[in-house]
């Protein structure tokens, strides 16, 4: 029985934590947010010589190959920074082409995307908020139709889409990929509108085996995100409240802000046994694997956005400034809950898994 | 992480079967006893084998064994399914033994701790008085020594099963002229006796599990006390520890959670079962995120507790967790029940915590769910506790200062 991070997974957290602290500090962040794509080279780079690259990759293409936790601490360190960059994309394209690529794609692609030589992506999403495997639409030999909410496609070299009948597809954007940039509110990952118009795709032979798994990892990295990302929002309100005062007293005296902040910390501290139970389930407990994963999405990102609500009225009305970082994270909130599909599509999903 | 708890363990829990296999129920004559004396004879036959009184010393009548939160897993879960009694339950061995085993003289402990967590000795609590609930340390009930003994006057609020308990273990003002938390004492009462006076306070949902019990001239000897005078404060904030713990307990959620599903497949909305409904089944899962969060809390912080490492401040938080819970659980059943819920539980019995299949059952859940999070300190107290020792904000400015600078 042990149910904690070992001592390799406790480096790992520390050493993502303290890289982002160093290389995305507040104010780098916002330099990032309000930049045109927020996709910074440099700490994208920093980013791959940790290992980042390849964190689902089997080390024999170069990747890390560590278990679903350990990516999930990772992704949990990118919510609590509000890291911008194509972390989220790259890591489910690699684990999609490990998972279910040939051969020859898995020794085409994994390696550059282990080391950051090549930039992957995924394309789930359509309209009328369809995430889900079933609900895929392109389709053909050369790929036609429309994927929304693509992470940093105009960046990538790589994207993996979702096709007709949950299967899954590489296609190299050129001739017959159009991709244009979506006003996304959550600066810190950039998303595109990708139209593929007979596009030169190759399919992945395992895709529709392993497309449900690959969205399993994708709510619980989100998950993972929402929780860290709802911890540094507490930890930012109740620092607020240690420093600033009002009639002669820092206001964390005052109860009516002590007991939000508690609720807001009763919100988050709960749900990390729940996303580490939803990583773990996908490493070692196949049967409460897809549930968990829903599960872990839908509660965790519904916290994270009361918690960021919350943290916007403790700050009072430099809370609603662009200049007060909250709004940052506010807006991590947003993605969280919506990427993959909202709590209440994943509330219903778990309600069909557990036979109701 | 591994949730398994490994062979050695699955050895031992082979052992516990196969000693409940021999033991529990009892049989031949001793089928015919009744219940409390077929339960202390099972309780020291367990004590013998080291499945009970791990915790308490074998010349206290314990069965003294390494500290293992594993092995005491182990056995409630299977003494559980056997419906095998465990150490004696309530307030006693809950909050008075650990409070003697730490604080009390050795005569006190050969003198209650076996009898108590057999189930020959019952305890109440006297803290909360009418004027000091969350603010306890104010309390009144004058205890004052007249030659060898202790002669207390004053009223405790609150106090559960005081009709049937042989003692009280009770906070009293010995030292009137002392400083607030330094004025009080821990005093042990024998409830059979002259000047007490037991009130039931009938509940909102009808049962009347606790009184209003008054003291006029109440005697006990002078070395009734646990502890030196003036102390009782600090004696006393070890036990609350070990009630609030008590109640964050994920089992019981879960087997809310479960009787929630059932009544929701039994419920019908519109002459459909109520769990094809979208929104039933949006809420239903919405509680359930809830209940598996506070389960592998547990397990996070078992882990932590046996890495000898600090939970941090989940640990703080297990009560009112739990109580969120419930308090989601009563609304959602007091829907599912429909024009039903008029029922009033009062008459027709119905437990505190309710699920137990019954519409009076559910009903008083929806009122006891408020009950448990009022009880042993109320969900804003909780909050308190989460915001000052948990993120380490100020305490509150009105309350310490008044404390600062009065007497009681």
């Amino acid at each position: 029985m042990d149910f904690g991070l070992s001592e390799e997974q406790q480096l790992l957290q520390e050493t993502i934590g303290q890289f982002l602290a160093n290389e995305n500090d507040p104010n780098q962040l916002r330099a990032r947010f309000d930049a045109e794509d927020a996709f910074d080279e440099g700490l994208w780079k920093g980013m791959m010589e940790l290992g980042i690259g390849g964190l689902l990759v089997p080390d024999e293409f170069g990747g890390a190959g560590v278990d679903m936790v350990d990516a999930a601490i990772v992704s949990e360190q990118m919510g609590f920074g509000a890291a911008p960059g194509p972390f989220l994309g790259h890591t489910l394209a690699g684990l999609a082409i490990a998972l279910g690529g040939s051969d020859d794609q898995k020794k085409t692609w994994l390696p550059k995307l282990a080391t950051g030589d090549a930039l992957a992506t995924v394309a789930f999403g359509e309209e009328g908020g369809s995430w889900q495997p079933d609900q895929w639409s392109p389709s053909g030999d050369r790929l036609t139709g429309k994927k929304v909410y693509v992470p940093y496609a105009a960046q990538a070299d790589l994207i993996v889409v979702g096709t007709a009948g949950g299967g899954l597809a590489l296609v190299e954007p050129g001739d017959g990929t159009t991709i244009e940039l979506f006003d996304n509110v959550d600066r810190s990952r950039r998303l595109y509108t990708v139209t593929f118009d007979g596009a030169a795709a190759s399919a992945l032979p395992s895709g529709a085996d392993v497309s449900g798994q690959v969205r399993d990892a994708a709510l619980i990295l989100l998950a993972a995100d929402a929780f860290g990302g709802a911890s540094r929002l507490v930890e930012m309100s109740v620092e607020y409240a240690k420093t600033r005062e009002q009639f002669g007293v820092t206001i964390g005296h005052f109860q009516a802000l002590k007991h939000q902040l508690a609720n807001m910390a009763l919100d988050t501290e709960p749900s990390r046994a729940l996303f580490w139970y939803a990583a773990h389930a996908y490493d070692a407990v196949p049967e409460d694997r897809e549930k968990m994963a829903a599960l872990a999405k839908s509660h965790i990102t519904d916290r994270f956005m009361q918690v960021s609500r919350d943290a916007t009225e403790a700050h009072g009305g430099i809370g609603y400034t662009w200049e007060c970082d909250v709004q940052m994270w506010f807006k991590r909130a947003m993605f969280d809950r919506i990427w993959m599909g909202s709590p209440s599509s994943h509330r219903e999903r778990v309600a069909q898994l557990s036979a109701w | 992480m591994d949730l398994s708890y490994g062979p050695e363990y699955e050895t031992y829990r082979a052992e516990v079967k196969a000693f409940l296999e021999a033991n529990w129920p009892l049989e031949g004559e001793e089928k015919d006893l009744g219940l409390a004396e077929q339960s202390v004879l099972f309780r020291k036959r367990a004590i013998a084998a080291g499945y009970l009184g791990r915790s308490i010393p074998k010349q206290f009548g314990g069965s003294e064994q390494e500290s293992d939160p594993l092995k005491g897993q182990v056995i409630r879960e299977e003494f559980g399914k056997k419906w095998a009694p465990m150490d004696a339950p309530g307030i006693g061995t809950m909050m008075l033994v650990p409070t003697l085993l730490e604080r009390g003289e050795t005569w006190m402990k050969e003198k209650w701790v076996e009898n108590t967590i057999l189930g020959h000795t019952q305890w109440c609590q006297g803290y909360s008085e009418p004027g000091s609930g969350s603010d306890l340390a104010s309390l009144k009930t004058k205890g004052e020594l007249v030659g060898d003994e202790w002669v207390i006057n004053g009223q405790k609020i609150w106090t559960s099963g005081a009709q049937t308990a042989d003692f009280m273990f009770c906070l009293c003002r010995t030292e009137p002229d002392a400083q607030k938390h330094a004025g009080i004492s821990y005093l042990l009462i024998d409830m059979k006796q002259p000047g007490i006076d037991i009130r039931p306070l009938k509940q909102m949902n009808g049962p009347a599990h606790f009184n209003e019990v008054f003291f006029t001239d109440v005697k006990t000897p002078k070395d009734w006390i646990v502890g030196k005078r003036g102390e009782g404060w600090l004696v006393s904030r070890t036990t609350l520890k070990h009630e609030r713990n008590s109640i964050g307990n994920a089992a019981g959620a879960e087997a809310m959670f479960r009787g929630l599903v059932k009544l929701a497949k039994e419920s019908k909305i519109d002459g459909v079962p109520a769990i094809d409904h979208a929104s039933v089944r949006q809420q239903l899962v919405e509680i359930e995120g809830y209940v598996q969060a506070h389960k592998y809390s547990g397990f996070l912080q078992m882990t932590a507790g046996l890495r000898g490492e600090n939970p941090g401040t989940i640990a703080l938080m297990n009560k009112i967790h739990s109580t969120n819970i419930g308090d989601k659980v009563a609304k959602l059943s007091f829907d599912l029940l429909g024009d039903e819920g008029l029922t009033d539980p009062a008459n027709s019995g119905g437990g505190l915590l309710g699920g137990g299949g019954s519409v009076a059952g559910w009903v008083s859940q929806y009122m006891g769910s408020l009950g448990i999070a009022i009880a042993g300190g109320t969900a804003n107290v909780q909050r308190n506790v989460i915001a000052e020792r948990g993120l380490g904000l100020p305490r509150d400015y009105y309350a310490s200062s008044k404390s600062a600078a009065g007497k009681a």
